[in-house]
């Protein structure tokens, strides 16, 4: 029983959290739902009005015309005053359900500006976007429709029903006691149908990967001449795809004809009936009229129902998992105090730090940069050298000891005042989806273009920047450029800002070297009179820097420079040597 | 686009019948309100017990029928469209695998992968709706005005006027915001996007300090997507009111004209209702057929790119026989003065190359990434034709070769360490389906991948997952080595495959490889000079040009483009005097 109650109490607590969100646009949903009584109500009574006028014409010579016109004319009045409801109500379950998907995507973007690293590290980008687009658009859609859909289903049924028993209990009772045979036939139909669609869908998922496999790769398929026999592979499951679907398929196309027919047969048994009734005084052929339509009406509410109350399930997943994002822990807050930059000395004192809490990783780290000093950062690939970056620039917080700079420890200055004090050079190259010009003043939008074509030339990338077809205005598009040229740009926008401490991190392979000289003499430029930390691949960036740590599965087993590190014959030799020996044949 | 059709040809009784069967369906509820009319005009009216049962068991009669031409016409529908898309399916695969690189590069891969999935899925639908759904919506909705004009002609003129008014309005709202929708999809994708990009460039945006940029920027989108979602909205907004409006004023006009011709004496009551019942049914038809015809159109434009893949024509062509015996003797492979671009007017990829290698020497290809080396490769196996000179493989123009006839005999280890699902024995079969396990083994041992299967259950027969992420990268490679070798090719080519080798097993494996028996011509594309510092002929390319052509000592000794490289490789061995020449000297 409590194991029930549980996901309804959530639930609840989702539903109660959407109503906080729509907040100022809660009169909004109090109207639609409003309208959207009113509005049933109207329509259904409507074919009442039409019922009562037929009887008014029933036979020649018997035409009350007076009465007609009265009934006719309040028909009109309401048609009106129900479509003019409906027009309303569409309008504003528009307003409510986009201003409210804007109010969710706006909150939501803000918080990921805020949330801690480790919250952003540890969820996928594709599930965050799926968060902040889909899920979004499925709340609502889902929820606030949905929620307006149910409601007016439901009061549609009530409103029918009770029209019918007005006109004639016996018959509506009939229906009613037939209407679930047109659900048995529909669930006959969907299990029938459940089968082969789970085949239909499996059959087609293989054929999919079949398909971006061999397609995928369709060079290596003509490399090795292979064409005829993936010919043959494709065309055996292709027919096996075709047994299923077509069964699928039709089993499927089943639902709404065989529905029908049964409703088809309850419109039959209205008429029959309801012949007898006038035939004995019970009912008038208007009265019949208005059985007859809503025999047909009553059916669609509950179909719609049904889909409305999956919807409804299925939103309110989904505005779960947008409010895990939106109430997600963000950042501590913030210091006001600026940092005060003074050279660039960077202490580190006893530092603890790990990811997952229960295993230590860190710990009692010091270390000391000069003003102007390089250090280097090496290791193996995957030994966590970014660990480093994330404490540097307070991406995260240490566990225990601090991090000073100039001395001031970083968690008592805000973090935009330490990390303008840093310039970054990520490996993994990230440049906006503008053109190249947004994209080099990134950290000084106030630039002139004099002062940026100067840092692209300082930078290499002029060179290129160059020849692009509209130099500076350029967009830049996910594959328009190397990756030698991704990272050039990089290099440029920091070198407009010249901030006076670095973090580089030194491409490793796929760039030529050509490239790679040009990156490097750009390193070298920017580097000049800063304090720099380089992830460091090149032997001669090790050698020449000032002090080396050695990183080994995230933590940091040697340091020291180049010369005493050899001496000591630790990993570092080992690392050494192995790169150095490797190269040579 | 008509040309699909011919993949109907062998469903053409089923295209057919399914729309009469449907129809047949639909004329039974025409039937519907005549009858009821009849009931509550002769029936009601008479007091006849009798007709009003016969009456009843008709529409009874007509509710089976109906459901059976409906069934049978499901069936058609599904057997034909199905069927249409199998073909159809088949068809564009097969004729992707005509396809040579040329248009393979032009459309994409990813493009293809929808064509063949998502975009025939879609026609498929498209053509089962047009099978069951097209035909029936009109014929009910002008079969509803006919049965009206059939009752009562100065009645029916109402349904004239309603119709037109009400496909207006369905039509019309329909068409204006189609282009809405797909603009306001396109702001919805930029935003999509826009997101994406905030998310994988955090580090970067918090180093700068642009959280607060960042927000503006996604506000102003989030506000324009908002407003274009609205200005459709407003527009959807109208078709409900609108024709509820519509087909009710009608009714109203259509009971006091009733009224008028009752009390004439023209029609009687129950003629009324059947009126009354047609103008029902009209409405929900036509807001059928809108959305069918929207669900049409998708599936002609998703037809029509399938088609326009269909259209693309394979540009290499290949004689149906040799016309010359390939010399077992001499060069093995001979390009004379070949350049090569991909697109008509580009830029040149390769110019003017001209070398010659021999059976049994192994030959180095190095240079940037850009140079041009795989595209020299490329051209051995005729993946491309030359622009300019010719590429010869045992004396014979490779534009010479049957199809087929070319490729194997040589084996080809790409760059991407590609494998496919199935077992370890199916992938390396793609080599020589006729080799034996003997084979097999010795082509792995070769490869240096012997303990890569010795390693996994089932040896041979142990699975490999789809792109074979169950493997590391090295062995993946090892097993693409494998691979090519157990084809016992004639050329070997090895395009940069060894870069996720450590150097020892590099070095192991190209010393397997030289110590086969056989005249093998062995071809190495390599970034790295210790790969290629062996061959007896080094390529040297650079930007498309041959830089140089020789030995490494030959090439150390005169190869500038060649001494820059095994410098940046080597730094500790750059003589003194060259090194202020280059790097960080030179910006001082």
């Amino acid at each position: 029983m409590s194991k029930n109650d549980a996901p309804r109490t959530d639930s609840m607590q989702t539903l109660r959290k959407v109503l906080g969100i729509i907040g100022r646009y809660r009169l909004l949903l109090f109207a639609s739902i409003l309208l959207a009584a009113l509005t049933v109500v109207l329509q259904l009574y409507v074919p009442i009005l039409f019922g009562d006028a037929i009887d008014r014409i029933a036979s020649t010579g018997s035409v009350d015309f007076a009465a007609l016109g009265s009934i006719l004319m309040k028909a009109g009045v309401l048609i009106a005053i129900s479509s003019a409801g409906t027009w309303v109500m569409n309008m504003i379950n528009n307003r409510l359900a986009y201003q409210t998907v804007k109010d969710v995507r706006a909150k939501a973007i803000r918080q990921i500006q805020t949330l801690p690293l480790s919250y952003l590290d540890s969820h996928s980008s594709g599930d965050v976007v799926q968060r902040i687009i889909a899920d979004v658009d499925q709340l609502s859609d889902g929820l606030l429709l949905g929620f307006t859909q149910l409601f007016s289903g439901i009061i549609t049924i009530v409103v029918t029903l009770g029209f019918m028993l007005s006109k004639d209990v016996g018959i509506t009772i009939m229906v009613l006691v037939l209407t679930p045979v047109s659900f048995l036939v529909a669930r006959f139909i969907a299990t029938r149908s459940y089968d082969m669609f789970s085949k239909q869908t499996a059959t087609r998922g293989r054929q999919t990967a079949f398909v971006s496999e061999l397609v995928g790769n369709q060079k290596i398929v003509k490399a090795f001449g292979h064409e005829r026999e993936a010919s043959a592979q494709f065309a055996e499951i292709n027919d096996e795809l075709q047994h299923y679907s077509q069964r699928a398929v039709f089993f499927s196309s089943l639902t709404n004809p065989g529905t029908r027919a049964v409703n088809n047969v309850i419109y039959a048994l209205v008429a029959l009936v309801g012949a007898w009734r006038i035939l004995a005084g019970d009912l008038t052929v208007g009265g019949l009229t208005v059985l007859l339509s809503y025999a047909n009406q009553y059916m669609k509410p509950f179909n719609d129902i049904s889909s409305v109350v999956t919807e409804l399930q299925n939103a309110l997943a989904c505005a779960a998992r947008v409010f895990e994002l939106i109430e997600a822990e963000p950042e501590p807050k913030d210091a006001d105090v600026a940092l005060v930059s003074r050279g660039g000395t960077v202490d580190i004192k006893d530092v603890a730090f790990s990811y997952d809490k229960s295993k230590s990783l860190i710990e009692g780290f010091s270390f000391h940069a000069e003003p102007g000093t390089k250090t280097a950062i090496v290791g193996p690939t995957g030994c966590g050298k970014t660990t480093f970056i994330n404490l540097l620039m307070r991406f995260y917080d240490t566990d225990k000891g601090s991090i000073e700079v100039d001395g001031q420890r970083i968690v008592d200055v805000s973090r935009a005042s330490l990390r303008r004090s840093y310039g970054m050079v990520l490996q993994e190259t990230w440049l906006k989806n503008a053109t190249v010009r947004e994209n080099i003043a990134f950290g000084r939008p106030d630039a002139t273009d004099d002062q940026i074509i100067a840092a692209a030339r300082e930078a290499h990338s002029w060179e290129f920047i160059r020849r692009m077809p509209k130099k500076l205005d350029t967009v830049i598009t996910d594959d328009s450029l190397s990756q030698g040229q991704k990272q050039l740009l990089c290099i440029t926008r920091v070198m407009l800002c010249l901030p006076p401490m670095l973090i580089l991190d030194e491409a490793t392979s796929s760039i030529d070297t050509r490239t790679e000289l040009q990156i490097q003499e750009a390193f070298d430029l920017l580097m000049r009179g800063r304090t720099s930390f380089v992830v460091a691949h090149r032997l001669s960036t090790i050698r020449e820097a000032d002090q080396i740590l050695v990183m080994r599965d995230g933590r940091i087993i040697e340091q020291g420079n180049h010369d005493e590190l050899l001496a000591k014959g630790g990993f570092y030799k080992q690392l050494y040597s192995a790169q150095f020996a490797g190269s040579a044949e | 686009m008509k040309k699909l059709l011919i993949y109907l040809r062998n469903y053409r009784k089923e295209s057919i019948l399914a729309p009469l069967l449907k129809l047949a369906e639909s004329l039974m509820d025409l039937f519907v309100p005549l009858v009821v009319a009849s009931i509550i005009d002769e029936g009601i009216a008479a007091g006849d017990n009798g007709l009003i049962i016969r009456n009843f068991v008709l529409l009874i009669v007509l509710a089976v029928l109906g459901m059976a031409f409906s069934f049978a016409a499901q069936w058609m529908a599904a057997k034909a469209s199905v069927g249409f898309s199998t073909k159809l399916r088949q068809a564009l695969f097969d004729h992707i695998q005509k396809l040579s690189y040329r248009e393979l590069d032009n459309l994409g891969t990813d493009t293809l992968i929808t064509r063949m999935t998502s975009d025939i899925n879609q026609v498929q639908n498209g053509l089962n709706l047009a099978l069951r759904l097209l035909l029936r919506s009109p014929f009910i909705v002008f079969g509803a005005m006919v049965m009206a004009f059939t009752i009562d002609v100065p009645s029916a003129i109402i349904f004239a006027v309603a119709i037109p008014l009400l496909s207006l309005v369905v039509f019309g709202v329909m068409l204006l915001s189609i282009p809405l929708f797909s603009k306001a999809q396109g702001l919805l994708d930029r935003l999509l996007g826009m997101t994406r990009e905030i998310l994988t460039g955090v580090r970067v945006i918090r180093a700068f300090c642009k959280e607060q940029q960042e927000i503006d920027e996604f506000d102003r989108r989030n506000d324009a997507l908002t407003r274009m979602n609205e200005h459709v909205g407003r527009l959807s907004a109208l078709m409900n009111p609108a024709t509820y409006l519509i087909i009710n004023i009608a009714t109203i006009f259509l009971i006091q004209q009733g009224a008028l011709r009752v009390q004439a004496g023209a029609i009687q009551q129950g003629d009324v209702v059947a009126l009354y019942n047609y103008m029902a049914q009209i409405v929900v038809e036509l807001v059928k057929l809108a959305s069918l015809i929207i669900t049409i159109d998708k599936s002609l434009a998703c037809a029509r790119r399938v088609q326009d893949m269909l259209d693309v024509e394979p540009t290499m062509v290949y004689p149906a026989a040799l016309s010359q015996e390939p010399a077992a003797d001499g060069d093995c492979v001979r390009f004379d003065h070949v350049s090569f671009s991909y697109a008509e007017a580009g830029d040149s990829v390769l110019t003017d190359i001209d070398f010659a290698a021999r059976r049994g020497q192994t030959i180095g290809i190095i240079g940037g990434t850009g140079s041009g080396k795989t595209t020299v490769v490329n051209l051995i196996a005729r993946f491309y034709d030359a622009t300019a000179g010719t590429v010869a493989v045992d004396g014979v123009d490779v534009r010479k070769y049957p199809e087929g006839m070319l490729i194997d005999k040589i084996g080809i280890v790409p760059q991407k360490a590609v494998l496919f699902e199935g077992s370890i024995r199916e992938n390396l079969l793609w080599g020589n389906a006729q080799a034996s396990d003997d084979e097999l083994w010795a082509a792995l041992a070769t490869a240096q991948a012997t303990e890569v299967v010795e390693g996994k259950d089932g040896q041979l027969d142990a699975r490999i997952e789809q792109g074979g992420r169950n493997l590391s990268g090295g062995q993946r490679q090892r097993l693409t080595i494998a691979r090519a070798l157990v084809k016992n090719p004639e050329i070997l080519i090895l395009d940069d495959s060894a870069s996720a080798l450590d150097f020892a097993t590099d070095l192991a494996l190209r010393r397997a490889i030289a110590s086969l028996p056989g005249n093998m011509c062995v071809f190495i594309v390599s970034q790295r000079t210790s790969s290629v510092r062996a061959a007896d002929q080094i390529l040297v390319l650079d930007d498309g040009e041959l830089a140089g052509i020789g030995t490494h000592d030959e090439l150390m000794g005169g190869c500038e483009v060649y001494q820059e490289i095994y410098y940046s490789q080597f730094p500790d061995e750059r003589p003194r005097a060259s090194r202020s020449g280059h790097g960080r000297e030179a910006i001082a």
